[in-house]
């Protein structure tokens, strides 16, 4: 697998805040990641090391394998930050047109991506005009322009309403489904377990957690189950070799596993002694219940 | 090159402040013609001011560049807010994020400053030119083009000026914050500088030598004020008994102390931007 970005023992520190606490990733090309982390973890601040924004106390990151500078390197990478930055008093062709001077590319490009994020109509209005929706959708056009390697993404959804928010997530996953590497860094837990297939989650500048979205906590689910008898159904499970713990919730029982377990073979182990059920669900946890677990832990 | 110029270019030209303030600089530039037309009409005494000599080569190399350096301040303006800007707007993070580095970033305000520099020096000469050649009393190309240092200090005088309002810029980050800190400098050097010439070296030289090496009072030395060389003010002063040894040539040593402060600033803006975070 080819190697886009990879970040090896990195730390910050501002002041006597130690923002980062060596955060290592590795970023391989067709992957989707997502940074998660509750605000003020080091999300940005990771971000901002490897765009050359901001400095780092000690560590390493090379862009493409480390051939590159990082500003050459940075012209084949598309990053959003926070916040759209573009020179208000300029239209949005004209802005788009400055990016492709600073990124070294002709302009051929322009009016394809703004037709892409659906600004075509307002391309000769000046930024300073646009909605926050406009200024994002925008600022996604000129991190494409140079159909880039990686997309970075941090916050894109910050301070949109909702039809923005939508809008902004189908361009991610259109742009998701063509291939290119994207990496997201997001408060939004949905966000990231809609379009990301990987996922680092920091607090306070550490990493609690790298890997595949699934793995984020290693359970095995949990079933919710009900019955007529429900004392009898308790009993029953409690001999289970696959049962770890039993709650009672709202009227069900919600079951927690040690290992593998299928719906059916519990149905078929529950009918076998007896027992029918009215309601049978098998649950993951999200995402989102997963990552307070986590951050809640440390 | 022509790519950083060019991106500078279209972020300053597009900026209707910025481009309103950089055509009334040449405009303004050009109404030094205006001079010529005044007229004082006290009562018996007339004079053309065109007439007294102001525009004669090569004298008029040193009277056009010196009022034309007057007129800096509104380039200066659109230099601290081009660079302050950058910080509002966010489009410095913006620039180094798409691909700039932050060497180069500084290279495009640079390469603008030089540009401007010269461009106003070629203004200068050809306005110059056309008003010499139409007042002058020596028309002979020997003197016409003697005594064209002037314009060479007047270049440098602008590139210094300019990259000291573009370190102001990036250290203050705002840009009427660094117009008021120029002028707090102004003050600062003129203390420091009364200071010295009344109280620590009331005699001799010695003030005069330290404070050649102050920033603006380098930049100011380049060209020393042309009125008192005029041949008004001269007869005048011969007819009281004061005979004037002012030294009005260009100095080599003043060109390199300036040039020392442009490239001062240039490294101190440099190490700004290296070092803080965006």
């Amino acid at each position: 697998m080819e190697t886009i970005l990879s970040i090896h023992n990195l730390n910050k520190r501002y002041g006597g805040l130690q923002a980062l606490k060596n955060v290592s990733l590795e970023i391989t090309k067709g992957n989707v990641y997502g940074i998660l982390g509750p605000n003020g973890s080091g999300k940005s601040t990771t971000l901002g090391i490897v765009l050359n924004v901001v400095n780092k106390t000690s560590g390493e990151y090379s862009w493409f394998g480390g051939n590159l500078q990082t500003h050459e390197a940075l012209k084949k990478v598309g990053a959003i930050i926070e916040r759209p930055n573009f020179y208000p008093y300029m239209t949005a062709v004209q802005n788009l047109k400055l990016v492709c001077k600073i990124k070294n590319i002709d302009y051929s490009k322009v009016d394809e991506k703004l037709e892409l994020v659906g600004l075509t109509d307002r391309k000769n209005s000046k930024f300073s005009t646009f909605s926050l929706g406009m200024k994002q959708r925008l600022a996604i056009a000129s991190a494409l322009l140079n159909d880039p390697e990686i997309l970075i993404l941090d916050e894109p959804t910050n301070g949109l309403d909702p039809q923005g928010i939508h809008q902004i997530r189908d361009i991610i996953k259109h742009i998701a489904s063509k291939g290119t590497t994207i990496l997201l860094a997001s408060h939004l837990l949905d966000e990231v377990e809609k379009v990301c297939s990987h996922v680092l989650v920091l607090r306070k500048g550490q990493v609690l957690y790298s890997g595949p979205v699934d793995g984020v906590s290693a359970n095995e689910g949990f079933f919710e189950l009900q019955a007529d008898d429900m004392e009898n159904l308790i009993i029953v499970l409690n001999t289970h070799p696959a049962i770890d713990k039993i709650t009672t919730a709202d009227a069900k029982i919600l079951v927690y596993l040690k290992s593998k377990l299928e719906s059916k073979d519990l149905n078929q182990f529950l009918f076998a002694n007896n027992i029918c059920l009215s309601h049978l669900v098998k649950r993951k946890n999200s995402l989102e219940e997963q990552f307070l677990e986590l951050t809640k832990n440390q | 090159m022509k790519r950083l110029l060019s991106i500078e270019l279209q972020k300053i030209w597009l900026n209707k402040a910025s481009r309103v303030l950089t055509l009334t600089y040449f405009i303004l530039l050009s109404f030094i013609a205006l001079i010529a037309s005044i007229n004082f009409n006290i009562g018996p005494i007339k004079f053309q001011v065109a007439e007294m000599g102001i525009f004669n080569f090569p004298y008029i190399w040193h009277f056009n560049t010196y009022i034309a350096a007057i007129l800096k301040l509104f380039l200066a303006i659109v230099i601290v807010s081009m660079m302050a800007n950058e910080y509002s707007y966010g489009t410095l993070k913006q620039n180094l994020i798409d691909g700039l580095s932050k060497k180069e970033f500084i290279l495009s305000k640079f390469i603008t400053i030089v540009l401007f520099a010269l461009c106003s020096t070629v203004f200068v000469s050809i306005l110059s030119l056309i008003l010499g050649y139409s007042f002058s009393s020596y028309n002979e190309l020997s003197i016409v083009f003697s005594d064209l240092d002037y314009l060479l200090a007047f270049f440098v005088k602008l590139v210094g000026f300019f990259s000291f309002c573009l370190f102001l810029g990036i250290l203050v980050k705002r840009s009427a914050f660094a117009l008021g800190f120029l002028l707090v400098w102004n003050v600062i050097e003129a203390i420091g500088k009364g200071f010295l010439n009344f109280r620590i070296f009331p005699e001799g030289k010695m003030a005069g030598y330290i404070t050649q090496f102050f920033p603006l009072e380098s930049m100011a030395n380049l060209i020393v004020e042309p009125f008192t060389r005029t041949s008004l003010v001269k007869t005048i002063g011969t007819q009281i008994g004061v005979e004037n040894i002012k030294d009005y040539s260009v100095h080599f040593s003043d060109i390199a102390i300036v040039l020392c402060w442009t490239i001062i600033f240039l490294f101190l803006s440099y190490r700004i931007l290296k070092n803080r975070d965006l």
